[in-house]
């Protein structure tokens, strides 16, 4: 095999394929080639990085030099500077928030830096379309083990003592749903990977299907043997993760080529396969009992679960179904070993399998934070660590307000209690939840009320209107925060978005409904001011929230330091302003249709907003 | 395409050894060759490739072979510095590829270092 000095890892991500990362690749491979360094540098494609607000990205190994923000027509001078002189090129480094010098190696950015990497450890390591890449950094060796040396029992055990918990949102311990699919009794059986993430704001899963797909396959394969009497597994990828999709059909058609699925695998009695379905575009197909009637064909609906999906799922047969994250973690706790897995994360697992949380979680960091990506930290990190020390802080210097978790489920966490460990349960206490780990940071710039009615509006989209709390009581919520933001909002609305915030997560066929309040119910609980602000003094005090603002023209600096412009003037749609050249200009509040241009457009910051 | 069997895992690895130890930094050994202006015009392109080609003849995997910019001794490049984990890095100057093959011999493999072409043991202090 040819041996390089030099590997390029270009991040073929989502987010940095979409900043153009595989033409950043093309030029690469053309200047290398103009150089004639052909035989000393390689180009690889590797999955997210995780730094996604900095992309495009290219590391440089074996220094582990981090470039950013790359373009095109950087390309050149890079692979001179850089490959042929052996100079790296200090421009495209990474320079921390508010300081000047760059900081040249990846594992010395902060944000790498503070992570601790189980489900992710082959990111930006590998090429995910080679599988020899992912065996030769430690992969199918779990699967080796599981298969020569370990009964299946004994592979349960294992991972119960892990104390794994489902990374998709529930936290419910894997072993326990891995015992009770086991111990029913039936010819068919099935394992089925849950790719279908649908959270705004999340990509956490599809991160690791697109950097490291074969160790989702390898945990289905571990999971199918321990589980005993399963022959098939099915991935189900949501529908708008083409390069997921994509990377998944690669990897489970280099496995079965492999002859690591199909009949016989390693020549042992056990045979597995795996078919991948693509998903069917609706947020609710994310839920256990919906994905598997979609699966079946059936419209993606959920069903009542007094009889679990463990007894009777799929095509009514037992099912086994767990997120991207919890199988990615079990070849790894099959190496390393339960112990390792407990020594990471908080509480005692070892007689109530809920009793703590275990191991590490992926988040993706998003919104008004420095860093935006996604990181995988131990469990019992605290908000402030990840927003602060990973994060980098919030930009442009403004105040940390909240931070959303869980997504359109979870809850708003208020400032006092960033403090608290992020674990399954301590979300929960506080009325969060850990869901499938999207993690969106809000600034004093952001309204709360606002942000409630986003995720309320999403979760009422997507309602698939089986249940009647879900299809109406989501939709009512909607129409009094859209009249609260519109000024039109009364104080007992508040009352009444209490009582029908229980009555929704009370009354539920599923768990979309049963959390969809949740933002609502948290921001109620811990930013009541912003909303009594609303209702009350008709002020939104983020500025966010427009026929609730005022826009006046402060005369003095108008006339003082911008002689009377008229700049606002001409820009009005509205003609809502009055004054002539060169003296004071008025806003009409009659007619102004608060739409903030002249706000924008005013060079003397004159435009006042209350 | 024949069925991997449990050995062929290792196989496998032992294969991309060298590739992985590039991506992960490590390795025991650090070839560094200076390419400043002056090393490229006196021929450190050359070292390299003398460098590569006995990688690739003695089948390491646990060395790894770096560029930097000029050392500052214009006058004695092309020069290289080889650091044995554990070690001081020495330096080599005035090297030619028949010195390479020799320092990678000696030096790389057998981890004596070549005092007839070393400059010096160590490295500049960075403050």
């Amino acid at each position: 095999m040819k041996q390089y000095t030099i590997n390029l890892m270009v991040c073929a991500g989502t987010g940095c394929v979409s900043n153009q990362s595989f033409e950043i690749k093309e030029a690469l491979e053309k200047e290398i080639l103009k150089h004639n360094l052909q035989n000393e540098a390689q180009v690889v494609t590797t999955g997210c990085n995780g730094f996604c607000g900095a992309g495009p990205i290219v590391v440089v190994h074996p220094e582990g030099i981090f470039y950013q923000f790359l373009k095109v027509s950087d390309i050149p001078y890079l692979v001179e500077e850089h490959l042929l002189k052996g100079r790296p090129v200090k421009k495209f480094m990474y320079v921390p928030p508010k300081e000047e010098i760059p900081i040249p190696r990846m594992n010395q950015i902060p944000f790498f830096s503070g992570q601790t990497l189980v489900a992710l450890r082959n990111r930006g390591m590998i090429d995910p379309e080679f599988i020899e890449d992912y065996i030769a950094r430690g992969g199918y060796r779990a699967l080796a083990k599981v298969l020569t040396t370990m009964s299946p029992d004994e592979v349960l055990n294992e991972i119960k003592k892990s104390g794994l918990r489902g990374r998709g949102g529930g936290g419910f311990p894997t072993g326990v749903k891995w015992e009770t699919c086991k111990k029913i009794q039936s010819d068919r059986k099935f394992v089925i990977c849950n790719a279908d993430e649908g959270d705004p704001g999340a990509f956490m899963d599809r991160s690791i299907i697109e950097g490291d797909p074969h160790s989702v396959i390898e945990g289905m394969i571990i999971g199918a043997y321990a589980i005993e009497n399963i022959k098939e597994g099915y991935i189900y990828v949501r529908m708008e993760y083409p390069l997921a999709i994509k990377r998944f059909n690669i990897a489970v058609q280099q496995a079965k080529d492999n002859g690591l699925l199909g009949n016989n695998i390693f020549d042992t009695n056990f045979s597995f396969d795996i078919q991948v379905r693509r998903g069917a575009g609706a947020f609710v197909c994310g839920e256990s009992t919906a994905l598997m009637a979609s699966i079946e064909g059936n419209p993606g609906e959920p069903r009542a679960k007094y009889v679990h999906t463990v007894e009777r799922g799929l095509y009514d047969c037992p099912t086994c179904l767990n997120n991207v994250e919890t199988w990615a973690n079990v070849p790894q706790i099959i190496l390393k070993g339960a112990d390792w897995f407990t020594s990471i994360g908080t509480g005692d697992v070892s007689i109530d399998p809920w009793g703590g949380s275990k191991g590490t979680k992926v988040f993706s960091l998003a919104g008004k934070v420095n860093n935006t990506g996604l990181v995988e930290v131990p469990m019992g990190i605290t908000l402030r660590e990840i927003v602060f020390h990973v994060g980098g802080g919030i930009r442009d210097g403004k105040k940390f307000k909240a931070v959303q978790t869980g997504g359109p489920s979870g809850g708003f966490i208020p400032e006092s209690l960033i403090d608290l460990p992020v674990d399954y349960d301590e979300l929960t206490k506080i009325g969060s939840m850990m869901g499938s780990g999207g993690m969106v940071v809000v600034d004093e710039n952001n309204c709360i009320v606002d942000m409630a009615k986003f995720f309320l509006r999403f979760t009422q989209d997507e309602s698939c209107g089986k249940c009647i709390p879900c299809r109406e009581g989501t939709k009512r919520m909607y129409d009094i925060l859209e009249r609260i933001t519109n000024g039109e909002g009364k104080e007992e609305d508040l009352d009444l978005l209490d009582e029908l915030s229980n009555m929704v997560v009370e009354s539920s066929l599923c768990a979309l409904g049963g959390s969809a309040p949740n933002p609502v119910i948290t921001s109620l609980k811990y930013f009541r001011d912003e909303y009594i602000a609303h209702v009350k003094d008709k002020k939104c005090p983020a500025h966010i929230c427009r026929p609730l603002l005022t826009f006046t023209i402060d005369e003095k600096i108008c006339l003082d330091a911008g002689h009377g412009c008229g700049v606002c003037k001409k820009n009005c749609p509205d003609d809502a302003i009055i004054g002539e050249r060169k003296k004071a200009h008025k806003i009409d509040p009659v007619k102004c249709g608060k739409c903030g241009v002249c706000f924008d457009v005013c060079n003397f910051n004159a435009i006042k907003i209350d | 395409m024949p069925k991997l069997k449990i050995e062929d895992l290792e196989k496998i690895t032992e294969d991309y050894k060298r590739k992985m130890t590039l991506r992960d930094g490590g390795g025991k050994v650090k070839i560094n060759v200076h390419l400043g202006t002056c090393g490229i015009a006196a021929g450190a392109r050359k070292i390299i490739s003398t460098f590569m080609d006995e990688m690739e003849k003695s089948k390491v995997t646990d060395v790894i072979l770096i560029t930097s910019g000029c050392a500052g001794l214009c006058s004695r490049e092309p020069m290289a510095t080889i650091e044995v984990l554990g070690n001081a890095p020495i330096k080599y100057v005035d090297l030619t590829p028949e010195k390479a093959k020799i320092i990678f011999e000696k030096h790389v493999l057998n981890g004596e270092f070549v005092q007839e072409y070393a400059l010096s043991v160590g490295s500049e202090k960075i403050q």
